[in-house]
């Protein structure tokens, strides 16, 4: 009699806890839509197609690198080589295309990329280096080797080849980015692999239960160098269009994404401790973030308001996940 | 009598022997360090005291923020906006101390020590209430931090006050002793060793290594974490004043001192799983750093080439570290 009194009396909030933990893309999606309501009315008439083309423009590359955080967090780790890693291929592209032509450059960058996500994967998978000291270590090698590859590159010059400008800046009819060409597949890819295939599930197996997924024959290690090389590969298609967004090929370009890539995949639902979340709620986190970084500018608020604003959202959309899941 | 005296001198034997087992590493790093020293030596004969004075003013800021990371590491956390902190405290410090007097310069440093400490408790204190991982809250606050330094100063500038400069540039006594040095030695020595002696230290330590176990023989685990980060923001806020003296201006930008001091801390023998290193082998670790990038400038090695080095150090060293681990556990 009481336990059916206290259940119904909690029902409204018990039903909202149990969305905002099975379903958190649901609060999200409102949390976004409240930010676009917000950026109207902050500045009316600023909300419109061409206004939406350029936040998906600008959120592409983040969600592809908040894709490689979603899948290492999966398995508890973390991957903050994205950075160098994105930045080198784009600048292994721009240098090269001169000489070899656009299809081995891509080529070598991806090959690049692959080597270095294979040397990650051996450290963290077979070595149990802590992923946070591997992909740090990975990064530093990275973009070390990145710079001297720049100093002889010095006299050839580097120039982001025009198919990554159009795909990277380009629109289609002035609205539809052409960069959803190469994301719409990927997301695809990632959000059906993570669901519906058995290397999906080996991660959040993983990451759940290390000893769980050994003891049901899981061999962790192969699981996770394939899963830094896809990451690595990620990131090598997000460095291709950030180049291509911005028109610069540097071997830092990519840097000033690899925090924000963490957050999009945190505030997207993606626990930092393995086993919960998934790619949908990032592609959300990665808009919010572009959202909220356009509706400051538009207001004209500094750089910095905008840090502590991004510092302020992860840590409260962090706290109330891990209130509802009862984590920590 | 004599079997006392032997027996008294073998338990000092033991003693010391011991006490080595248990510093085996930072005392393996401080031999390294003498080699590469002598190695320097060999391959520049004219390395010497200029050379060491740079190096001292150089690690300066890095090893401040190794001990800080240093210490919330060995409390079981990591603290990713120690970076920021430095860049917050810094600029706070030059914007007010610039054209100003000496004797209020020393307000200010004080102040500023205070900031650093009350950075590092909201840290700590937001760490203990939400319960989300260190990493998520300490990277969010990196960037809270980092816009309020750049709220405080926009471009770089201020000042520092003379006195503050003097203090680490130059020699003290023996001109092969650097004043950053001794001042560095100085102050981790005067906040560190008294506070390992502590029950606080010991609790640091206690919820390092297993926070269940500290929490079950009564220690206020809670309260122990806000210390431990608290402590860590004091140690940011003087790496972030020893930036200001030896540049002479605040940046609002964090410098790459936040990843550098993680790889410090491992490379320096603190276990990332927490309970275990010290602070003096992180700081070692952050002058061999050093050195072998002089070194290779030295050698006229493409100096791109010592960050690929440092690197393959960090990674290297936690994998011979892990592979050591995994013999032990399977025998």
């Amino acid at each position: 009699m009481t336990a059916v009194s206290r259940g119904r009396s909690g029902v409204s909030a018990a039903d909202l806890r149990r969305l905002f933990r099975d379903r958190p893309i649901i609060p999200l999606v409102a949390l976004l839509a409240g930010l676009v309501v917000l950026s109207e009315i902050a500045r009316p008439g600023i909300v419109s197609p061409e206004w939406a083309g350029v936040i998906l423009r600008t959120a592409v590359p983040l969600a592809i690198l908040a894709g490689c955080q979603t899948l290492t967090m999966l398995t508890a780790g973390i991957d903050l080589s994205v950075g160098a890693v994105a930045s080198m291929t784009g600048f292994l592209v721009a240098t090269l295309v001169g000489n070899v032509g656009l299809g081995p450059a891509i080529a070598i960058a991806l090959a690049a990329a692959a080597l270095a996500g294979v040397v990650t994967g051996v450290g963290v998978g077979i070595f149990r280096v802590h992923p946070l000291i591997m992909t740090l270590g990975m990064s530093l090698v990275v973009l070390g080797l990145a710079n001297v590859w720049q100093l002889q590159m010095v006299q050839t010059g580097a120039g982001v080849p025009a198919e990554f400008r159009t795909l990277g800046s380009g629109t289609q009819v002035g609205v539809v980015p052409n960069s959803l060409l190469v994301f719409v597949p990927l997301a695809i890819l990632i959000l059906v692999g993570l669901r519906r295939t058995g290397f999906g599930r080996l991660l959040y197996a993983l990451g759940d239960n290390p000893v769980a997924a050994r003891l049901a024959g899981a061999r962790g290690w192969q699981v996770l160098i394939v899963l830094y090389v896809i990451s690595a590969l990620l990131a090598a298609v997000a460095g291709f269009l950030i180049s291509g967004l911005t028109n610069t090929a540097s071997v830092t370009l990519a840097d000033s994404y690899v925090l924000p890539s963490v957050a999009a995949a945190v505030i997207g639902g993606t626990s930092i401790l393995g086993g919960r979340g998934g790619y949908g709620g990032t592609i959300v986190g990665a808009l919010i973030l572009t959202v909220v970084t356009s509706l400051l500018s538009s207001l004209g608020y500094p750089e910095a308001v905008r840090q502590i604003l991004f510092g302020a959202i992860i840590v409260l959309v962090a706290a109330a996940y891990t209130r509802v899941t009862g984590e920590g | 009598m004599t079997a006392a005296a032997a027996a008294r001198r073998s338990s000092a034997g033991d003693f010391i022997a011991g006490w080595a087992q248990r510093n085996a590493w930072t005392l393996s790093l401080i031999g390294f360090f003498v080699l590469l020293l002598l190695f320097t030596r060999m391959i520049q004969p004219s390395y010497g005291v200029t050379g060491v004075q740079g190096l001292a003013i150089s690690v300066l800021p890095l090893a401040l923020a190794a001990v800080a990371q240093a210490i919330v590491v060995i409390s079981g956390g990591i603290d990713l906006s120690i970076g920021s902190m430095m860049a917050l405290t810094s600029v706070v410090s030059a914007t007010l101390m610039k054209d100003q007097s000496g004797e209020f310069g020393v307000i200010v440093v004080l102040a500023v020590l205070g900031l650093g400490l009350v950075l590092g408790a909201v840290n700590g204190a937001l760490v203990v209430l939400t319960r989300v991982p260190d990493i998520v809250v300490t990277l969010a606050m990196s960037f809270v931090w980092a816009g309020c330094a750049l709220l405080v100063l926009r471009t770089p500038g201020g000042g520092s006050a003379d006195w503050l400069r003097e203090l680490i540039l130059g020699s003290i006594g023996n001109e092969w002793i650097p004043r950053a040095a001794v001042a560095l030695v100085v102050v981790v020595a005067v906040i560190w060793l008294p506070l390992r002696r502590s029950v606080l230290g010991l609790s640091l330590y206690a919820i390092g290594s297993d926070r269940l176990a500290a929490f079950r023989s009564g220690i206020p685990v809670g309260r122990t974490k806000i210390a431990a980060y608290t402590i860590t923001g004091l140690f940011s806020a003087l790496a972030g004043l020893s930036l200001t003296a030896s540049t002479g201006i605040g940046t609002p930008v964090p410098g790459p001192y936040t990843l550098q001091s993680v790889a410090a801390v491992v490379l320096g023998g603190v276990s990332l799983a927490g309970g275990r290193g010290g602070v003096f082998g992180p700081l070692v670790a952050v002058v061999i750093l050093q050195l072998i990038r002089t070194d290779m400038t030295f050698l006229k090695v493409n100096t791109n080439f010592a960050t690929v080095a440092q690197g393959i150090i960090l990674v290297g060293v936690v994998m011979v570290g892990s592979l050591i681990q995994i013999r032990r556990s399977r025998s």
